[in-house]
């Protein structure tokens, strides 16, 4: 499908591409009071994922991040299930909630919740399953063949 | 001190297994040391069990659901610990010897302590569920243990049949134990035993159980699993498949039979299918050459003598159920011992094959012969006592049990037939069978360590018949911990009466109908049925299969047409009918949406019709993207943000991935006649389509202002949940076990794409070479 990468287009989704970022994080953590959430993060971030997949292939989205899709897709589940297992060794139900008021240098107060913690684990999720998709049904760009990991086992 | 026991074999089993390779010399002995552990423990519990305090213990395991690990070894169990524990430390120092220098002993070791454990909780359990899973436990370790020489067929075939026809028989089992244990209220079994329930349900509860302890113990037509299993090596044979294991079944009825023998068809069934059993396994008993196989017919015929006395549920014969299973397991596992000791030294234990047994043979020929004669109730051995007892628990009781004495007094002549041959097979082969070539002389003899067991064993037959006060007292306390009428008290002589003269008659019937073998055995063989248990079995396994295969060809026809046509249609018929079936229909709404409904509901009708009509994938791709466009600027204008975004960013990523498959599909869609009818198609969709516009007409008519649900949530969402974006509150709070199910679903569904996208590819190349991968290079750059 991908046949000539195209300056321009690799130019422009660069740059795009950290400005995505960022905003699938703020969804991630402003989720809590305003519209966003893990899930929708998760999303935003796997669509700006999508953006370089379009641009350079299967071998540009495997140098975005130093780890796996299936590394995400495990921490984040470690995570959201963590959050949940932990209340119970203080002897809450599980999932319970604890929210800390913290006092940030230069942000000031600023609010944590336990449920970020499982927010961020859906967002990887979410984020995982996606990359698993690229992973799957993805194709190289031409000129990134010699790249390609050995073997069907990564 | 019970818990404590059970979680030693646990340990130490556990321990050996993980440590067999280095191990393996003395893992058998250091095995052995949880059932010698019990034994010193019941040694010194004794006493206060005799006198009528039985040792109780209780844990908590799963309060909600009523299960807890409830112990208690009163007199019977003590019985069986004696069984289980006592003739399992024997097996333990014999296999020592048995598997000396081979490299599966570990392996065996730990696995029989791990058995040994979960049968010492078959015999202690208090609760039906912990009798239940320990139960199920000895049937995995048996599995396991059949299956020991996991590298050949045969044995890996043997052991899948023993499991299937124990665990589904367990199975049964499980859904008579619940149907009890909701009668009676209780789950614990001396509490249910002691006041029984009276429900409609019990009848059927107790064939389902009955079906349970059937199968465990080998009873027609379910024994087939037992002569297999003896492909495993012979102290697996002793200790599972004569002392320990296939006494399970009969452990159950003997608790069972005092309070439920007159429920429904107990009686009946217990009693019929444990006569069938013992005389038809004592028949088959007199036709195999493999020693191995005449013990393990002799074995179900035996446990068939012991369903009859226990399952009849009259108090003598309880008593003389109780003597029989003690005596049984003295002399079968002495038995076993013996052939295991002919097959290891010799190499063989076919009758036709087996040497003469020459000096230094004599302890093991001493063996075979006390236990034979124990086996044959030959006076004064302990199986002289056990079928006393049982003649005379069946002469005192009513017309009914004559006629299920003569079936008794039936097998028992075939158990003497069986039993001369086995001493003649050890003795003299040839008095048995031809041999194939001319008999040689066993060039060595079994270690006195190897024979030892044994002759522990065989002392015992011999010292319980001629002291029988020795264990009156336990076989007495035991029957009456099962039945408070019953009562022993074991005689060796009980002057002339009716039970001896019938005993000696059953002797003289016995010798002559092993006099007669070579007539008998020419009968048999022309008279055998054409069919066995094993093929019988090996029929309904592969008729299962092939069921299971067509079902599946039917409901997996591989046509994705024809599956979406399914779930369509239910997902259209199914809400209609309801609603049909309801009064749901509240009318057609009074008002159109705002006039900007009017242009995204138009773009929505033409992206949808659009996407029917166009010829190539890749534009029927993006078409319905604009149907999800669409669909999220709905949202927008209805004021759900958090609905908009989510649907923007599913809509953007679903054209993406739909374009990575459409890769790998022709461009256009196939001209090929379909699996189902254009007409029948468009019908589908309509009726898809009106369904989903009534459902939601319906829906919208029925509501009358947000829920009492929905209130509470957006009420408690700040003060508990610290969010005031509810949506997402619902998400990680409210709902969060919800979030996490789905998202462990999306892991999945993330890993299935992962697996079945690969799944077609061939194997990774190796690193290609220079020139393959030029070769490779021009094919990417022509043109596709």
């Amino acid at each position: 499908m991908i046949r000539h990468r195209s300056l321009i287009l690799d130019t422009t989704v660069r740059l795009v591409f950290d400005a995505v970022l960022v905003f699938s994080l703020y969804l991630l953590f402003a989720g809590h009071n305003q519209p966003g959430g893990g899930f929708v993060g998760g999303l935003v971030a796997a669509a700006a994922v999508a953006l370089r997949y379009l641009a350079g292939g299967l071998s540009e989205v495997r140098t975005i991040f130093a780890i796996r899709p299936w590394t995400f897709l495990s921490i984040g589940l470690l995570l959201a299930v963590g959050t949940a297992i932990v209340p119970l060794l203080f002897g809450a139900p599980p999932l319970d909630q604890a929210a800390w008021e913290l006092d940030l240098p230069l942000l000031g107060k600023a609010k944590a919740t336990s449920a970020t913690v499982f927010d961020a684990g859906v967002y990887l999720v979410v984020m995982g399953v996606i990359l698993m998709a690229f992973e799957g049904l993805g194709e190289h760009a031409p000129g990134a063949e010699g790249r390609e990991p050995e073997g069907g086992g990564r | 001190m019970l818990v404590a026991l059970l979680l030693l074999h646990a340990v130490l089993g556990g321990v050996v297994l993980a440590a067999a390779r280095p191990l393996r010399r003395w893992a058998m002995l250091i095995g052995g040391l949880a059932p010698l552990a019990v034994v010193v423990w019941a040694a010194s519990s004794a006493s206060g069990i005799l006198d009528g305090r039985p040792v109780t213990a209780s844990h908590g395991w799963v309060p909600s659901l009523g299960v807890s690990i409830d112990l208690r070894a009163d007199a019977f169990s003590l019985l069986m610990i004696v069984l289980v524990s006592g003739i399992g430390t024997l097996v333990f120092a014999y296999g020592h010897r048995y598997f000396h220098g081979s490299d599966k002993g570990g392996r065996v070791a730990g696995l029989l302590t791990l058995f040994a454990g979960a049968m010492l909780g078959v015999v202690v359990a208090d609760n039906l569920l912990l009798l239940y899973v320990c139960w199920e436990l000895t049937s995995v370790t048996s599995y396991l243990l059949i299956g020991i020489d996991d590298d050949e067929a045969e044995p890996r075939a043997a052991a899948l049949h023993a499991l299937l026809v124990t665990a589904s028989g367990g199975l049964a089992m499980l859904g008579g134990l619940v149907l009890i244990g909701q009668e009676a209220g209780t789950y614990q079994l001396s509490e249910i035993l002691a006041d029984p329930p009276q429900g409609g349900a019990v009848p059927v509860a107790l064939v389902l159980v009955l079906l349970g302890a059937l199968t465990k113990s080998a009873q027609y037509p379910f024994h087939g699993w037992l002569p297999g299993a003896m492909v495993a090596p012979t102290p697996i044979s002793a200790y599972l498949h004569s002392a320990a294991m296939v006494k399970a079944g009969v452990y159950l009825v003997a608790r069972f039979a005092p309070a439920f023998a007159a429920v429904g068809v107990w009686r009946l069934v217990v009693v019929g299918v444990g006569l069938v059993t013992m005389i038809a396994g004592g028949l088959r008993a007199l036709r195999p050459w493999d020693l191995k196989q005449l013990l393990a017919f002799g074995t179900i015929s035996q446990l068939g003598f012991l369903m009859v006395l226990f399952g009849i549920g009259h108090p003598e014969a309880t008593a003389a159920g109780a003597a029989l299973l003690l005596a049984h397991g003295l002399f079968k596992a002495a038995l076993f011992m013996v052939v295991g000791i002919v097959d290891h030294e010799t190499g063989t234990r076919d009758l036709r094959r087996i040497p003469a047994l020459g000096p230094g043979w004599g302890p093991t020929k001493v063996v075979a012969v006390v236990s034979a004669a124990s086996m044959a109730a030959v006076a004064p051995m302990a199986g002289f006592i056990a079928k006393e007892k049982a003649y005379e628990a069946l002469l005192h009781g009513s017309s009914v049990d004559r006629l299920v004495l003569a079936g008794v007094v039936a097998g028992s002549v075939l158990t003497v037939a069986y039993s001369l041959r086995i001493v003649a097979g050890i003795l003299r082969p040839d008095l048995v069978a031809e041999p194939v070539e001319p008999r040689g002389t066993a060039s060595h003899a079994p270690g006195a360590t190897f024979v030892l067991p044994g002759l522990v064993l065989a002392a015992a037959s011999v010292v319980l018949g001629i002291a029988p006060a020795t264990w009156s007292d336990l076989v007495d306390r035991a029957a009456r911990a099962l039945d408070a009428l019953a009562e022993a008290e074991l005689r060796l002589w009980h002057g002339v009466s009716a039970a001896l003269l019938l005993s000696l008659a059953t002797l003289a019937a016995g010798a002559a109908l092993f006099a007669l073998r070579r007539p008998v055995a020419a009968l048999q063989a022309r008279t055998a049925p054409d069919w066995s248990a094993v093929r019988a079995f090996d029929r309904v396994l592969h008729g299962t299969l092939r069921v299971a295969r067509r079902v599946t060809g039917i409901v997996q026809s591989g046509s994705l047409p024809i599956y979406a046509a399914v779930i369509l249609t239910t997902a259209a018929v199914a809400p209609l009918a309801a609603m049909l079936l309801g009064s749901w229909w509240s009318g057609w709404p009074d008002h159109l949406g705002p006039a900007i409904h009017l242009p995204i509901a138009a773009t929505l009708v033409v992206g949808a019709l659009a996407a029917t009509l166009a010829t190539r994938r890749f534009v029927a791709a993006l078409l319905l993207g604009v149907v999800g466009y669409g669909m999220a600027m709905l949202f927008v204008v209805h004021g759900a943000p958090d609905l908009a975004l989510t649907q923007f960013a599913i809509e953007t990523l679903s054209v993406v991935i739909f374009l990575l498959v459409l890769r790998r599909l022709p461009d256009r869609f196939e001209r090929r006649p379909p699996a189902i009818g254009q007409p029948l198609r468009i019908a589908l969709a309509a009726l898809v389509g009106v369904s989903v516009v009534v459902m939601a007409l319906a829906a919208n008519g029925l509501r009358e202002g947000p829920s009492a649900v929905s209130e509470e949530m957006v009420a408690r969402a700040h003060p508990e949940g610290d969010g005031r974006n509810v949506v997402n509150v619902v998400l990680v709070d409210i709902r969060g076990f919800d979030t996490m199910g789905e998202i462990v679903v999306l892991a999945v569904a993330g890993i299935g794409i992962a697996a079945l996208a690969r799944a077609g590819q061939k194997p990774a190349p190796q690193p290609p070479s220079r020139r393959r991968r030029r070769r490779r290079a021009r094919a990417e750059v022509a043109p596709r």
